[in-house]
């Protein structure tokens, strides 16, 4: 019981860590707030499902109208706190879904890294290896280079490429049913750089959407909405479970995959459910965020000095340590000149890897 | 408990295995023996299931390991590696809590403690049990991954030599366990590199070359068995060792071809010298009469050559005088071991074959009465080698 134990209390902790954070960064804006309005707030904001309705919908195919149940699902809202209406706006619908999308996307960001670096035993790996984010790139800069109307559209075009480019470099280092780790990590690379050119070449033809696109390309959470949380959170829970799951089966993997198959492992099987749940959760969150670097790569790292190596804990430690790095890189970026998260990220996360490498305390694997 | 039967296995077009059929019951190690590139490896494989043999059945305990999960067989079967890289410093605990695995479902996330430590502790790992498992030496790796494998509390081991990274007194402790575990009633199959750890802790061999098991059996028989000289390309002698009483295995030098036969009297110090730098030497060298257990007759029956013994404390009787004395007249020229109370029967009665009278200093004696013809007196091997080559070549 001791792994679970320790799981718990750091995971406590965390959520400790990252629920100061939240209420923190929402006091910080052009209106200053103080933490009780705030706390006041951000409770009112908090819904739970509460009941699930069916109404119909209708759906339309040429000449034919079909009638489609739809469900509806209602939320109920357990507190309400007197908090003045400029302020509840402004903590509810401006401030708090960026937050939201940001602990989100570094939750999903902090877990893909994790289980990652330890799939390709390569202290280098992060969620972007197998070309997650190149697709997603290509599917986000074509979208504002030429235009598509339809609701979520850049966001769609970045998880459908993100999910079309991590399936390719896999069946391209698919044979035989078995995916060597070196060809995938090699395939992966070559995958990225052709899309990169992809990319490259779409920025020039993007015209008066160039930079949009290259704020994409750097990672921001400008354009947050509570839409993008809905539609990220459960994608991002559901493969973080699957994740979980398998964290222990991953750290028999560490050993060799030869091994692992002596220990019981299904190996072939065990990878492909990592890199598709891994691929997903990734690709969720560069959808809705862009290309945020350097949380997947350091986050991990660090969290692997702190509580070791076993991915039991060391994945959701790594999650939720994600998702307050990055609701702290944003508020950051929020409070200084409006730069896109990504460069934050960078920035803070660049020179702290280059002393954990000095100090030697990251080391190959 | 492992069973193969005609397994056929070949790796990117060549023939790998052929033919293959073996069977490793609980209670037995068995020791897979062979040169380098025989398929030992590939072998083990195909019975963990990595491999699948192109013809034939790999079983283990009556089921096909390729109808068998990973789970299942890994709770069948155990694999100790030749050497363990472990990545992300785990401790020599969690690497062998995660034997536990084939007996845990996924969200089962309990220790097993007991279990764990009673591998540890049967292996002597337990003090290590917090260290860092890639800061530990091989040898308390290899015990690290032991424990582990009997956490898996497996039927049987299969090991794929397990004692290849290990300092001498590491590779007795594992395979002294090894054999422990086997008397409990487990089934082990080892490849193992070292002809004489195979032979000294298993209770039979197992040949492979080419892919084919070429012989098997108990340790001696199959160490003295010629396919094993032709496997490994290279002439053997077999012995027993003193001290466990086992059987062991030399691999002789390279002889240069020399023609010429040699007759050696006398036995002792001067006599083994003269024997082993005239065999080396790559000539044709008989012996006796000598004593029985004198270390040239042991040397000489070693090596297999033609030689005279006598009861020891007795005088030759006539035949064995007359048989000595045609080894004598048929070789080409007579040594003398000096100092053996036999020399002097032969040599004075084998006049007209010439002689060089050997003493390695291992007195000050030097007896001299007695010699006929044309007789030198070596005190060095070199210079017994130019004496003999000097004769022969006249």
């Amino acid at each position: 019981m001791r792994i679970l134990l320790r799981t718990a209390l750091w995971s406590a902790a965390l959520v400790a860590a990252l629920v100061g954070t939240v209420l923190a960064s929402t006091t910080v804006g052009s209106v200053n707030l103080d933490i009780v309005t705030v706390t006041r707030a951000v409770l009112n904001t908090l819904a739970y499902p509460s009941g699930v309705g069916l109404e119909s919908g209708q759906f339309g195919f040429g000449e034919r109208v079909v009638q489609v149940p739809v469900p509806d699902v209602s939320y109920t809202r357990p507190f309400g706190f007197e908090v003045a209406e400029t302020d509840q706006i402004i903590v509810q619908r401006i401030r708090l879904p960026r937050i939201a999308l940001g602990a989100v996307v570094g939750f999903a960001l902090g877990a893909a890294g994790a289980v990652m670096q330890g799939f390709f035993r390569n202290p280098m790996a992060d969620p972007s290896i197998i070309g997650v984010s190149s697709g997603a790139a290509v599917g986000a800069v074509a979208t504002i280079a030429f235009p598509v109307a339809m609701p979520f559209g850049l966001q769609t075009a970045a998880f459908l490429g993100a999910v079309l480019s991590a399936f390719g470099v896999y069946f391209i280092a698919t044979e035989d049913g078995r995916t060597p780790v070196a060809t995938l990590l090699l395939a992966g690379l070559a995958v990225q750089t052709f899309l990169g050119a992809v990319v490259s070449f779409l920025l020039l033809r993007s015209g008066e959407g160039l930079e949009e696109a290259i704020l994409w390309l750097m990672g921001t959470l400008r354009y947050s909405n509570w839409g993008d949380v809905e539609a990220t959170l459960p994608l991002a829970v559901l493969f973080f479970v699957v994740l979980l799951a398998y964290a222990r089966d991953l750290n028999v993997m560490l050993l060799g995959e030869e091994e692992a198959l002596a220990l019981g492992i299904e190996v072939e099987r065990t990878k492909r459910l990592l890199l598709v749940a891994s691929a997903l959760i990734t690709a969720a969150a560069v959808a809705v965020a862009g290309i945020i670097g350097f949380v997947g790569l350091i986050i991990p790292h660090i969290m692997r000095l702190i509580v070791g190596p076993d991915h039991r804990i060391l994945v959701p430690t790594s999650a939720l340590a994600g998702a307050t790095f990055l609701v702290l890189a944003d508020t950051v970026a929020r409070a200084g000149t409006a730069m896109p998260v990504g460069i934050v990220t960078a920035a803070v996360g660049a020179p702290f890897f280059l002393f954990l490498l000095r100090r030697r305390e990251v080391h190959a694997l | 408990m492992i069973r193969l039967d005609d397994v056929d296995l070949s790796l990117a077009g060549t023939d790998v295995l052929d033919g293959v059929s073996l069977s490793v019951e609980r209670g037995e190690f068995v020791a897979l023996v062979g040169p380098n590139g025989a398929g030992k490896t590939t072998l083990l494989r195909a019975i963990q299931g990595i491999l699948d043999p192109d013809a034939g059945r790999v079983t283990l305990d009556g089921e096909r390991v390729s109808d068998l999960s990973a789970s299942a067989a890994s709770r069948r079967v155990a694999t100790v590696p030749q050497d363990t890289h472990v990545g992300f410093s785990f401790t020599a605990e969690q690497v062998v809590e995660m034997g536990r695995t084939p007996h845990r479902s996924r969200f089962d996330w309990t220790d097993d403690t007991g279990t764990v430590r009673a591998a540890m502790y049967r292996t002597e790992t337990l003090a290590l049990r917090d260290r860092a498992v890639d800061s530990l030496s091989g040898g308390e790796r290899q015990r690290v991954i032991l424990a582990r494998a009997l956490a898996q509390e497996p039927n049987g081991l299969l090991l794929d030599e397990p004692t290849a990274n290990l300092d001498i007194n590491h590779q007795i402790q594992v395979l002294e366990l090894v054999s422990d575990l086997v008397r409990e009633g487990r089934a082990a199959f080892a490849a193992i590199h070292d002809l004489d750890l195979a032979a000294r802790f298993c209770d039979r061999l197992l040949l492979l070359s080419d892919g084919r098991v070429r012989a098997r059996g108990p340790p001696g028989r199959v160490l003295a068995d010629p396919a094993l000289a032709d496997a490994f390309d290279t002439e053997t002698a077999v012995s027993r060792d003193r001290i466990t009483g086992t059987h062991r295995i030399t691999a002789l030098p390279d002889r240069p071809d020399r023609s010429g036969q040699v007759h050696v009297v006398g036995g002792g110090a001067s006599g083994v010298a003269a024997v082993r730098a005239l065999w080396r030497a790559g000539y044709e060298v008989t012996l006796g009469p000598v004593p029985e257990g004198d270390v040239a007759a042991s040397l000489a029956a070693d090596l297999g050559l033609r030689t005279v013994t006598v009861p020891a404390f007795e005088q030759p009787a006539d035949t064995e005088r007359a048989a000595a004395r045609d080894l004598a007249r048929a070789a080409d020229i007579l040594v003398v071991a000096d100092h053996d109370t036999t020399a002097g029967v032969v040599a004075d009665r084998a006049d007209e074959v010439p002689r060089v009278r050997a003493n390695f200093g291992d007195s000050g004696l030097r007896r001299t009465a007695g010699d006929g013809g044309e007789t030198r007196v070596v005190e060095s091997e070199a210079d017994l080698l130019t004496a003999v080559d000097t004769q022969i070549s006249n």
